[in-house]
């Protein structure tokens, strides 16, 4: 079962940068509303596209160099990376429809 | 094949969730189309305590506990968003991107989206510093100057929470007053972390990867200056989600759906409620009465115009 991992910073290079497939990155936060709303959104479509991206969550609370490093200033941000580079980027809440157009189009 | 229902809501914030519950316990098969997240305004909202035999809630767990209510008693959840309406054959046709939805009654409670400020570098630096939601984005902003702009509820609720975390919080509004409830002016001016800017607007956000400032203008000396900040919050008000509607139902000039007092809007089976309607008092409470209004009448409407 593809459920979405939780990456620290410390792991984050390992997991993520030198990862052979694309990965998703959900960065959220525990007191952040609409976080908790893409959050079972986030775990249907690592069951969707399981061995082709892998999916994991950053939480920015607990790894703030992370979440720095990619400026993120906002949550909920996915970042969607490909060769350890961020290729696509989705601000706040999104229904699931819009975020698999964003999949399809970074693993084209 | 469209989907058939007895009663469709469309918009799920207090009013569809109310709306949701009663027309669920009425025993109609009723499905509720929601386009974002569940809650609508109030899941942004940090806390609501002015709801009545609630103390304090988080906005985002009071909208989850509706929503578990009224899938409780029956309620359909789809989370699509209606792209147009149209009547067929005495009956409603919802139309979405993936499926339609033929109802009997349908009731709109598509809610109310904030405004922009519609200034140079507003939407290029959303997520970068520009934020329309402090719950979710002021903690990225701990010691730092931050600014809000506007004058109402809103703009206080949320400046007082972006305080816990930024030293200093500007208000920047086009008045000399706050049009935001007593209490909530009286918790504003006490916080030694928030300072008043008057009479002032925003004609510009500033940065190139992040927000550095605001250019701002006085409107009463037409002095222009720069505030160097690193995030603006913007709460200046709301405009109805009706656009999709228009030239269907009618409408006051602000797009607002005029409705009478049992949320009928003089189109038959047709109902509004709750921030989409004319004259609304735009308060959670006032939307879920607004919501449960028009499912009674709704329920009454099929009972007397279809046979069961």
């Amino acid at each position: 079962m593809a459920k979405p991992k939780d990456v620290t910073d410390a792991e984050f290079e390992q997991e993520v940068l030198k990862a052979d497939l694309p990965v998703l990155v959900d960065f959220w936060a525990p007191w952040c509303g609409p976080c908790r709303m893409v959050a079972p959104i986030v775990e249907e479509l690592a069951q969707e596209y399981d061995g082709k991206v892998k999916f994991v969550k950053v939480n920015t609370d607990d790894n703030v160099d992370t979440a720095v490093r990619y400026g993120i200033r906002s949550i909920p941000t996915l970042l969607v990376f490909k060769g350890g580079e961020p290729v696509a980027q989705v601000i706040g809440f999104r229904p699931k429809s819009e975020l698999k157009k964003v999949l399809e189009k970074a693993l084209s | 094949m469209a989907l058939e229902y007895d009663i469709v809501i469309v918009g799920g914030g207090p009013a569809g969730l109310a709306a949701g519950l009663y027309a669920a316990r009425a025993r109609r098969r009723t499905a509720l189309l929601e386009k974002g997240v569940i809650g609508g305004q109030i899941s942004l909202t940090e806390t609501i305590e002015n709801y009545p035999g609630i103390e304090s809630i988080g906005g985002f767990d009071l909208a989850q506990a509706m929503l578990r209510q009224a899938e409780s008693y029956g309620l359909e959840t789809h989370y699509l968003e209606a792209k147009s309406l149209e009547q067929a054959d005495g009956k409603w046709l919802v139309r979405t991107d993936e499926k339609d939805f033929l109802a009997k009654a349908v009731i709109i409670t598509a809610g109310a989206d904030y405004n922009r400020l519609g200034v140079p570098g507003e939407e290029r630096l959303t997520g970068r510093g520009v934020s329309y939601c402090a719950t979710c984005d002021a903690a990225f902003f701990k010691d730092e100057e931050v600014a809000v702009v506007g004058g109402g509820d809103a703009a206080m609720d949320e400046g007082l929470f972006t305080a816990r975390y930024a030293s200093k919080v500007y208000v920047i509004h086009r008045r000399d007053q706050l049009r935001a409830s007593r209490i909530l002016q009286e918790r504003a001016f006490a916080n030694p972390k928030m300072h008043f800017i008057w009479n002032t607007v925003v004609t510009e956000v500033l940065g190139e990867e992040a927000v550095e400032g605001l250019r701002l203008r006085n409107v009463v000396s037409g002095e222009e200056s720069v505030l160097p900040v690193k995030a603006v919050f913007i709460f200046i008000g709301h405009h109805p989600n009706t656009d999709w509607l228009k030239g269907l139902v009618p409408m006051d000039n602000g797009g607002h759906i005029v409705v009478n007092e049992w949320m009928e809007t003089g189109l038959p089976g047709l109902f509004a409620a709750g921030d989409v309607r004319k004259n609304a008092a735009r308060q959670v409470v006032s939307s879920a009465g607004d919501g449960a209004t028009a499912a009674i009448a709704a329920d009454r409407y099929i009972s007397e115009h279809f046979r069961e």
